[in-house]
C-alpha cells in the first residue's frame, strides 16, 4: 500500500481503523511532495511545519473519538483562498508578500473538521488563463506529459491530484477553471452551482461567475468533499439558504430512466477526434446502464466565449481596482504622488493577461461603450440561460465534452490571446447559465493525455451529476490510471 | 479598427495602469482583434431582452445590524506598504 495512492474515502477508513496515523499521511505527502514538485511546480506555498502541527491535532481528535468526515485527510488549496497566517499570493507579483489575516469560509469549514492542509496551489495570476502558463510563480507542468500545460486556472489543483501531491484539493471554476485542468489531468472536477458554497475569502475575479469545488481521484471523493464546504454563509450574501443534500446517500442509485442530453452545438468541427470517440464511447455506456439518450439543443452556444469576455472582464476590472498598493500589495517606491503610485504600483505588479483583461473590462463599461459591450452582453447572458432551462425541461442532465483537444503543449497558445480563449467553450456557457457540472476522466488520446467528460446538472442538482458521474466511474476504469511518475 | 492607440492610452488611464510603448501597442492589436471577435454578438436581437447580473435569483440579503468581532488595527495594517499612527500612509495628496 503507497499512502499517497489512497483517495479520501480510504484514508477515512485506514484513520478510523487506527491502521495510519495523521501525522504518517502528513509525512508521506510531505516527502511525496519533495520528490515530485521540482517537476510539476504545483505548488506555491508548501506547508511543512503547520500540517505537521494540524495532523498532530487530528490525531488527538482521532484518539478522542472526535472524528468528522475529513480529520486527519491531506487537502490543499489554490492559492486563490485566504489562509489566515499563510501566504496567498493569487500568483500575483502584486500579493507575493501577502499574508492573509482571515480565513476563506471554505477554509474555516475543512480546518472545523481538522482536514490537514498541505499548501497553496500554483494557478494562472487572478484565475485568469486556461493553461497556468499565467502565474507569476512559474507554469505548473502536466503529471502526464510534462511538457504539455496541466489547464488552468485551477491547474496546480489538478496536476496537484493527479501527480498524488495531496489526496484532494479545492479550486475555484469561473469560466471552466475546475473542469478544464481536471479533465487535462484525468481527475474528477466539480464546479457547483452559483450559490451552493460561500465565496468568502476567496479572491475575487469575476463575481457573478466565480464559485469554488473539489478536485478529487474520483467521484466518491467529490461526494465527500463538497458536502463539506456546500452551504450557507451569511459572510455571502450570493450564497443561497436552500438545506445541502446528503450527497454520499444516493450516490449509488441507478440510472435506470434518467434522461441523457447531447447537446448538438457541443458536437462540432473543431473537436479533436480521440476526444469525439471517448465522448461517445461514454454516450454508448450509459446506454447500457440504462440511461435515455436525448438529442437537444443549446441554439447560442457559439456566443458564450464573446458574451463572457465582455462580463468577466468588467467585473475583473471593477474587482481588481482594490490593488491600489495602500493597503495590501505590492507598492512602488519610484511615485511622485497618489495617482502616479497607484499607476506605477499596478503596472509592476500585474502580469500581461491580466492587465490585458483589466484593459477590456474597463472599455466595456466606460461612458459611450457600456451598452454596445457589457449591456449587450448581459442580455446574451439571458438567452444562453434560457438555453439551458429550455433544455433542462426535458433531459435530467446534459452530456459534452469538457476541452475541444486534450491538453495543448506549454507556449502552443501564449501568442494568441483569442486561441486561448476559444478553449473553453464547452465550460463558459455553464458559468453564464449558473448551474452545476462536472469533470471526470472518460478515456486518453493517441498520445496518452487524459480526456475529460462533462456531465451538466440543474441548478443546485450537484446529487444528480454525482450519481450519474459515480455509475460512469463503477462501470469504466479510466479513473484508476495514474502518470507513471 | 475597432479601437485606435490614443482610445487604448485612455482606458489605461482610466484602469490605472501605467502602460509602456510596446505594451500600448501590443494592446491595440490584441483589444482590437478581441473587440472584433466579440461583435458577432450583435448578430443577436436582445430587442426586449431582461439583462442578467446574477445567474441565480435572489432578493436582497438582509441581516440584523449587530456588532461583530473585526480586524484589530495591527490586523488591518499587517500587509500595508506603509503605515503609521494606526492609518495607511500613501505620498501626499493635498499640497
Amino acid at each position: 500500500m503507497t499512502i499517497y495512492d489512497l483517495t479520501l474515502a480510504e484514508l477515512r477508513t485506514k484513520l478510523d481503523n487506527r491502521e495510519l496515523s495523521a501525522v504518517e499521511v502528513a509525512e508521506a505527502y510531505r516527502a511525496r511532495i519533495a520528490a515530485t514538485d521540482q517537476d510539476v511546480n504545483a505548488y506555491i506555498t508548501v506547508c511543512d511545519e503547520s500540517a505537521m502541527a494540524e495532523a498532530k491535532l487530528a490525531d488527538q481528535a482521532l484518539a478522542a473519538g472526535e472524528i468528522a468526515p475529513l480529520t486527519g485527510l491531506p487537502i490543499a488549496a489554490k492559492d486563490i483562498f485566504n489562509t489566515a497566517g499563510l501566504k496567498t499570493t493569487c500568483a500575483s507579483r502584486i500579493l507575493e508578500n501577502y499574508i492573509a489575516p482571515y480565513d476563506a469560509t471554505v477554509i474555516a469549514r475543512i480546518k472545523e473538521q481538522k482536514a490537514v492542509i498541505t499548501g497553496k496551489l500554483n494557478m494562472d495570476e487572478f484565475a485568469m488563463g486556461s493553461s497556468n502558463e499565467n502565474s507569476a510563480f512559474g507554469a505548473t507542468r502536466n503529471p502526464w506529459n510534462l511538457n504539455h500545460v496541466p489547464g488552468g486556472s485551477s491547474g496546480g489543483s489538478a496536476a496537484c491530484v493527479a501527480s498524488r501531491q495531496a489526496a484532494a484539493a479545492l479550486g475555484t471554476d469561473t469560466g471552466g477553471s475546475i473542469r478544464q485542468p481536471a479533465s487535462h489531468c484525468g481527475v474528477v472536477g466539480l464546479k457547483p452551482t452559483y450559490g451552493r458554497v460561500s465565496r468568502y475569502g476567496v479572491i475575487a475575479y469575476a463575481s457573478s461567475l466565480d464559485q469554488v469545488g473539489p478536485i478529487t481521484r474520483d467521484v466518491r471523493d467529490s461526494a465527500l468533499l463538497l458536502q463539506a464546504i456546500a452551504g450557507h454563509d451569511p459572510a455571502d450574501s450570493t450564497s443561497i439558504d436552500t438545506p445541502v443534500p446528503d450527497y454520499q446517500a444516493t450516490l449509488t442509485q441507478e440510472l435506470t430512466g434518467l434522461k441523457v442530453g447531447l447537446p448538438a452545438e457541443y458536437f462540432i468541427d473543431g473537436l479533436d477526434e480521440d476526444v469525439r470517440r471517448a465522448v461517445e464511447q461514454a454516450v454508448a455506456t450509459y446506454k447500457e446502464l440504462g440511461a435515455e439518450i436525448v438529442e437537444v439543443s443549446l441554439p447560442h452556444t457559439s456566443y458564450a466565449v464573446a458574451c463572457y469576455y465582455l462580463i468577466a472582464t468588467a467585473e475583473a476590472s471593477s474587482n481588481l481596482a482594490r490593488y491600489d498598493g495602500v493597503r495590501y500589495g505590492v507598492r512602488t517606491d519610484q511615485a511622485e504622488n497618489l495617482i502616479d503610485m497607484y499607476m506605477q504600483s499596478r503596472a509592476a505588479g500585474f502580469g500581461a493577461e491580466v492587465k490585458r483583461r483589466i484593459m477590456l473590462g474597463t472599455y466595456a463599461l466606460s461612458s459611450g461603450y457600456y451598452d454596445a459591450y457589457y449591456l449587450k452582453a448581459q442580455k446574451v447572458r439571458t438567452m444562453i440561460r434560457q438555453d439551458f432551462l429550455d433544455a433542462f425541461a426535458k433531459v435530467d442532465v446534459l452530456l459534452t465534452p469538457v476541452a475541444p483537444t486534450p491538453a495543448f503543449t506549454i507556449g502552443e497558445k501564449t501568442n494568441d490571446p483569442l486561441q486561448m480563449y476559444l478553449s473553453d467553450i464547452y465550460t463558459i456557457p455553464v458559468n453564464l447559465a449558473g448551474t452545476c457540472a462536472m469533470s471526470l476522466p472518460c478515456g486518453f488520446s493517441a498520445a496518452g493525455l487524459p480526456i475529460g467528460l462533462q456531465l451538466i446538472g440543474k441548478p443546485f442538482e450537484e446529487a444528480t451529476i454525482l450519481r450519474t458521474a459515480h455509475a460512469f466511474e463503477q462501470a469504466t476504469e479510466w479513473h484508476k490510471r495514474k502518470p507513471e511518475f | 479598427m475597432k479601437i485606435t492607440r490614443a482610445e487604448v492610452e485612455h482606458v489605461g488611464r482610466l484602469a490605472r495602469l501605467a502602460l509602456s510603448e510596446d505594451e500600448l501597442n501590443a494592446l491595440t492589436g490584441e483589444m482590437d482583434a478581441i473587440l472584433n471577435y466579440v461583435e458577432q454578438l450583435n448578430e443577436l436581437n436582445t430587442d426586449g431582452i431582461v439583462p442578467t447580473a446574477h445567474a441565480v435569483p435572489v432578493e436582497n440579503a438582509f441581516r440584523p445590524d449587530e456588532v461583530k468581532p473585526g480586524f484589530t488595527p495591527e490586523q488591518a495594517l499587517s500587509n500595508a506598504p506603509d503605515a503609521a499612527q494606526s492609518a495607511f500612509r500613501v505620498p501626499r495628496v493635498i499640497e
